[in-house]
């Protein structure tokens, strides 16, 4: 797709991903027709806060806005808020709303994101928008109690969170050390003890069945009573729309290096699964660096760049005290090693290996700086051997 | 191009640091973003918008004149 002044972009999904596309499609020179359709009702707002500043009520919502209504008016987008996109035809070219409208495109770009697992049973919280997030947070306090199913990084945060605030909470979590796929199970018994610090129950090796009116189920058909319950389980990703679309999905939308799914289509944030030369995988990522920036490669590989995307990846955590930020790729590590500092003190580097690779740095309580030389080292696929050399005690 | 940080969003990703080291740095405690000049030349007006793009916080804000 070049002709960029007549040329008619369509973005599915108004959030991060989105929105970097349509900036970055306008800074690029992409004077044609540009339309943002999303679900939700709201311009464009930030996540993660979601989770933290907007749970625990430091922020109100008017700080969640990604852009001032002036910097959107001045992109020139045909927005279509509060619109969901149901079907798409990549022969056609024209994306189908559920009011029955077609909108034509000559390119399209997909950013619909992801939405939350439940649980059978009563209904529950799940914590994926602002509205998620206002319900929960009146359901937190003292005297009350919350059920968190899930202790990966939103059930965490959201149980710091609510354990700030004076809720008691039990926080479940099938797996026997919280977290230790994505980070190890060292870094994971830490993350898991800091829960403890803070009186937080944490039953980890505890399987829920189902969400029961005033509790959650567990396996062993138990019952853990609780005023509120937030399942916090993983998501799935919004690609049924794109069913007989002619597209390939199969958990995300399958695209290649270049985050393109097809010609003139591309895929960009947690909804995309593409192959990321850097680390020789494919990937879908959750976290928010990431949808901007795929959102941007996209965008540029719809006018022609032609540049793979393989960036390192980044995400942050705040639990607690703790504030948690990691560089690369972690997930399916083989080693994980500390480089600088130690987890008893909760202050340190910890540097991962997959094969022959360092593959991911994490630091909490570290300055930034420290990480920097890691992430270039990751960044220029550094053998693990030679990026561990320099250590206390390597093998030589 | 007018540049803006609002620091109690950054969230330390240090992302601008990388694409506009002459525009962005960190805090050496906690890795909050430092601006080093609120007006910058044009030839990093590129990588100043790229920043802002990224910027995982939207801690960023550019008034462009």
């Amino acid at each position: 797709m070049t002709a960029t002044t007549t040329s008619r972009v369509v973005i599915v999904g108004a959030s991060a991903a989105g929105l970097a596309a349509a900036e970055t499609l306008r800074r690029e020179g992409h004077t044609g027709p540009l339309t943002l359709i999303g679900d939700e009702p709201d311009a464009p707002y930030d996540r993660p806060p979601l989770s933290k500043e907007t749970l625990s009520g430091a922020w109100s919502p008017d700080r969640l806005p990604l852009r001032t209504q002036a910097d959107l008016d001045a992109l020139d987008l045909d927005t279509r808020y509060g619109r969901e996109a149901i079907g798409t035809s990549v022969a056609e070219g024209t994306v189908l709303l559920a009011d029955g409208t077609e909108v034509p495109y000559d390119g399209l770009i997909v950013a619909t994101g992801v939405r939350p697992r439940r649980l059978p049973g009563t209904p529950a919280h799940v914590l994926r928008t602002l509205d998620d997030a206002l319900a929960l947070k009146d359901r937190l306090g003292p005297g009350r109690t919350l059920a968190v199913v899930g202790a990966g990084f939103l059930g965490a945060e959201a149980a710091s969170v609510a354990a700030g605030l004076g809720t008691h909470v039990t926080l479940l979590e099938p797996a026997p050390v919280p977290l230790a796929h994505a980070v190890g199970e060292d870094v994971g018994r830490m993350l898991a003890q800091a829960h403890f610090d803070h009186g937080v129950d944490l039953r980890t090796g505890t399987g829920v069945s189902e969400v029961v009116p005033g509790g959650v189920r567990l396996d062993d058909g138990s019952v853990v009573e609780a005023d509120t319950v937030l399942v916090a389980v993983g998501s799935r990703p919004n690609t049924e729309w794109l069913t007989g679309s002619g597209l390939t999905l199969d958990d995300g939308l399958v695209c290649d290096e270049f985050s393109a799914a097809a010609p003139g289509v591309y895929g960009a944030g947690d909804v995309a699964r593409w192959h990321n030369r850097l680390f020789r995988t494919s990937m879908r990522i959750e976290h928010r660096t990431n949808a901007a920036e795929q959102g941007m490669a996209a965008a540029r590989n719809l006018l022609g760049a032609q540049r793979p995307f393989a960036p390192v990846p980044y995400f942050w955590s705040d639990q607690y005290d703790l504030k948690i930020r990691a560089y690369g790729y972690l997930r399916g590590h083989d080693e994980m090693r500390i480089a600088e500092g130690s987890l008893e003190e909760r202050k340190f580097t910890a540097v991962y290996r997959t094969g022959d690779r360092l593959t991911g740095v994490l630091a909490a309580g570290m300055p930034p700086k420290t990480t920097r030389p890691w992430q270039q080292a990751i960044a220029a696929s550094t053998p693990w051997r030679q990026a561990t050399s320099l250590l206390e005690g390597a093998a030589a | 191009m007018h540049v803006e940080v609002d620091v109690p969003k950054c969230v330390a990703s240090g992302q601008c640091v990388l694409l506009a080291p002459d525009v962005f740095d960190q805090r050496e405690e906690d890795g909050m973003v430092v601006l080093l000049d609120d007006n910058p030349p044009a030839e990093l007006h590129d990588a100043v918008r790229e920043s802002a793009t990224v910027c995982p916080a939207a801690a960023i804000r550019l008034e462009e004149s």
